[in-house]
């Protein structure tokens, strides 16, 4: 009568799962830090960016279209007031808006817009125009899936560069930056 | 005091754990009873230990003595005596030693009523509490000491976090603490079971006080905290779903199955492997909660990177205990067929819908909450997914719990009774439905109220009527015993809880306005007068006031002063002033002064937004209720009312402490 003898495989699923779990943790933190590949492959590089048109956050009867912003080139920020890696991101913002050279918008992204509003507000606004899309529907074409993201649109409305995750000082000047300044050299 | 004494009283506790962890476990499996009878004096000999590095650790903060680092970093001379108590468990050092003093406490509680348990099993218990403890002291003394000198000593400290100077925060952490803690010991009886290879299931009728209490002040330590980050963030909302409230929250859900399936298990002996289960996993979590929120791992595995050690200790303490546990449960969990068959329209149905709502629901909060951690894993980017995920996913799985709530206790054990089940239904349906057409009446036109009222109502009516059938089908003086008396507080609470958070959702008028002194605005029936800005100064701050009356109908209600406070150390803090009331909170925030004298304001008028806490507070009754229920008094055991599954254990002992 050896209870165990008769134990159904069934029993080892929790610990199967629970150890998958650990392995891919330890397998990404390792990969993390021996591969410093930071290429996000995205569709929508080198195309033209979805038409779109979004009311403004602070004047909701007002609309920015595709249109609007043709000519030269922008940088378009996804942020929302529920997003925590994006309060990370915000001081950076804070102190890049000038530096960039180029207009910054930022995307409020599913969100209330008295939220979004309260939570500039707050931080301050690193923004030159606030475009709200609080529905997600633009996003999806855009291809965002989650906050913080930025596009970079030159002037014939292309998307140029996609980052995913927060901006950091480096990131902007190893990335960003060099791109932004052949988008000017281009441009002249 | 000598903050290197606390040092070595945190590594004698470490020395009192491991033996703690040994003797005892050894003990009851050579059946030796002077090694099991060392476990009660080496679980007070490790609390008592902690107590002192504890004691030395707020001296420390009471004397200003910046010479420790952990001080200089959270505190400040001009802080008030209780801010600098509750600095003490500020930031991540401290709080491990908070943790490690509730863990000390829960195993003296152990020790002190649980003498009555046998002997074998309570030095099981005993010896898993001691390996937590040892675990919890040994990262501690390697990566997180809080006694570390500073040198040169600085003439002051940097101030402790202004986020974290206020009332609710002295009392949210040790709360939170006392419940996830509390989970340790569902989780030790669990394991001892699992180790001593118990056929019965008469364990989890031992550990189910424990986990209601556990599970009680967990949700105390919630309340407290979303309370905290509604007036103190001035935000006006009450939960974010922000990875720290996330982690509180997951052992919560896993605490809330965890009592049910206990419950089933100790009456119907069904379930049994799913009790284990759900002990091993509410534990684990309350370790990721613990451990990832203090450290920062859970928003960014950079600081795996900036602390490497602390990372690494942690993935591998977290593997080992809840690896060896699984494994241990793969092993020796008693064979499933245990339990009685139930029929559909059961009480055990009905549960196990709820406990299933419950687990998945903690399933969805952990893939939302490690997402960005994950998505960096993998070198995809660090992204929130936020409340646009986490809501309407936790809104469709609530919805079959809610349904099904009032049914359980109104059906019975195993059976089906459908004349039962139909009288129920349609009562509580024309309840719900009267209850709804008076709202609308009343003036409820939004479908979110509606569905608020009739939710509510739903709820509130299924305990209602079970509280009326107990009253005429049970004899006198049987007709509550507290067991029930706290489910149907708890019930009752998850009634007001929906109506609070569904009727603030739909009711608040808030508006963000910019106003001169003397201007006013209409918020909801409410008008708002702004009479200015004056400073004023607080014990280590500085703040300017405003001053807004507000009125309805020409009758003064209150006034309020909201301030923005600026800090010692250069940091602003927004504090909202808000006047409370059962049925509605005036709630008034300062923004940013636009010139000229006038300033933006954020003005609420928030209904029932106090019943969201009530209904928490409902909840922690009843857990804490539960606990009086005759149903709990141990007798004296007179040796194992269970029974070995082998004369041996299987497992190698050395083994199964390293699983423990």
């Amino acid at each position: 009568m050896n209870e165990v003898a008769r134990r159904p495989i069934g029993r080892f699923v929790p610990l199967i799962v629970f150890a998958a779990l650990v392995a891919f943790f330890v397998v990404g933190l390792v990969w993390n830090q021996t591969h410093d590949a930071r290429f996000v492959p995205s569709p929508l590089i080198d195309k033209p960016a979805p038409a779109f048109r979004l009311p403004k956050l602070e004047q909701p009867t007002h609309f920015v279209s595709k249109v609007d912003l043709l000519g030269k080139p922008y940088l378009i920020n996804v942020f929302a007031s529920w997003c925590f890696a994006c309060g990370d991101e915000h001081p950076v913002l804070m102190a890049y808006r000038d530096k960039f050279g180029i207009p910054l918008i930022g995307y409020d992204y599913k969100d209330a817009p008295q939220d979004a509003r309260a939570w500039l507000q707050r931080h301050g606004n690193p923004y030159h125009e606030v475009i709200a899309d609080r529905s997600g529907d633009t996003a999806i074409d855009f291809g965002v899936y989650g906050a913080p993201e930025t596009y970079l649109i030159d002037a014939r409305g292309i998307i140029r560069y996609k980052h995913i995750g927060p901006l950091t000082p480096e990131v902007i000047a190893t990335e960003l930056e060099p791109r932004i300044r052949e988008l000017e050299d281009q441009g002249t | 005091m000598n903050p290197e004494l606390g040092q070595v009283a945190l590594i004698l506790a470490l020395l009192l754990s491991g033996l703690q962890c040994l003797l005892p476990i050894i003990g009851a499996w050579r059946g030796s009873k002077p090694l099991m009878a060392t476990a009660p004096s080496l679980a007070i000999g490790q609390f008592v230990f902690v107590a002192l590095a504890f004691g030395i650790l707020a001296w420390s903060f009471w004397t200003n003595d910046f010479s420790v680092a952990y001080v200089a970093q959270n505190s400040n001379l001009s802080l008030p005596w209780y801010y600098k108590l509750s600095g003490v468990w500020g930031a991540h050092e401290g709080s491990l030693l908070l943790w490690m003093l509730i863990l000390n406490l829960w195993t003296v509680a152990m020790v002190a009523l649980g003498g009555k348990l046998p002997k074998a099993f309570f030095s099981r218990v005993i010896g898993v509490l001691g390996f937590v403890a040892f675990g919890f002291l040994l990262y501690m003394i390697t990566t997180s000491n809080p006694f570390l000198r500073l040198f040169p000593v600085p003439p002051n400290g940097a101030d402790l976090n202004p986020v974290l100077q206020d009332p609710g925060l002295v009392f949210h952490p040790p709360m939170l603490y006392m419940g996830y803690v509390g989970f340790s010991v569902a989780f030790s009886f669990a394991i001892a079971s699992l180790l001593g290879g118990e056929l019965k299931s008469t364990w989890v009728r031992w550990a189910r006080p424990w986990t209601n209490v556990a599970w009680g002040f967990l949700t105390l330590g919630i309340v407290a905290g979303s309370a905290w980050a509604y007036y103190e963030l001035g935000w006006g909302g009450w939960w974010f779903w922000d990875p720290v409230e996330n982690a509180s929250f997951m052992p919560w859900l896993i605490g809330a199955a965890l009592i049910h399936a206990q419950a089933i298990t100790d009456k119907r002996d069904g379930l049994r492997a799913w009790t284990l289960l759900l002990s091993i996993f509410g534990f684990a979590f309350s370790l990721l909660g613990t451990f990832l929120v203090r450290s920062g791992l859970l928003t960014s595995v950079h600081a795996f990177a900036f602390a490497p050690a602390r990372g690494v200790f942690i993935l591998v303490y977290l593997a080992v205990v809840v690896g060896g546990s699984l494994l241990l449960y793969a092993l020796r969990a008693p064979k499933v067929t245990g339990g009685r068959s139930f029929a559909l329209a059961s009480r055990e149905t009905m549960m196990v819908i709820g406990n299933l709502m419950l687990t998945v629901a903690c399933a969805m909060v952990l893939l939302g909450t490690l997402y960005p951690l994950v998505g960096e894993a993998l070198d995809i980017g660090r992204i929130s997914v936020g409340p646009p995920y986490f809501g309407p996913l936790f809104l469709l799985l609530m919805t079959p719990l809610v349904l099904a709530l009032p049914f359980g206790p109104l059906s019975r054990w195993g059976k089906a009774d459908l004349r039962v089940w139909r009288n129920a239904l349609i009562r509580i349906v024309a309840l719900a439905i009267a209850a709804g057409i008076i709202g609308f009446v009343l003036g409820a036109r939004s479908f979110y109220e509606l569905l608020g009222i009739t939710a509510a109502v739903w709820v509130m009516a299924g305990v209602a009527l079970f509280a009326i059938k107990r009253w005429r089908e049970a004899p006198r003086g049987k007709r509550y015993p507290f067991e029930m008396l706290g489910m149907m507080l708890a019930h009752f609470g998850i009634g007001v809880f929906i109506a609070g958070a569904i009727l603030t959702r739909s009711m608040s008028v808030e508006q963000d306005v910019s106003m001169k002194p003397g201007s006013s605005v209409e918020v909801g029936a409410y008008d708002f007068h702004f009479n200015g800005v004056a400073e004023t100064q607080g014990p280590n701050y500085r703040a300017q006031q405003g001053t807004v009356v507000i009125t309805r109908n020409g009758k003064h209600i209150v006034t309020l002063h909201p301030q923005k406070r600026t800090y010692a150390g250069g940091q602003v803090q927004t504090e909202a002033a808000i006047r409370a009331g059962v049925f509605r909170d005036l709630y008034v925030s300062l923004g940013d002064s636009i010139g000229n004298g006038a300033w933006s304001l954020r003005v609420y008028d928030k209904p029932f937004v106090r019943w969201i806490w009530g209904g928490g507070v409902l909840m922690m009754l009843g857990g804490f209720t539960v606990v009086l229920d005759k149903r709990f008094r141990l007798r004296r055991a007179v040796e194992p009312e269970t029974v070995r599954a082998t004369p041996e254990p299987l497992v190698p002992p050395k083994l199964a402490e390293g699983e423990a």
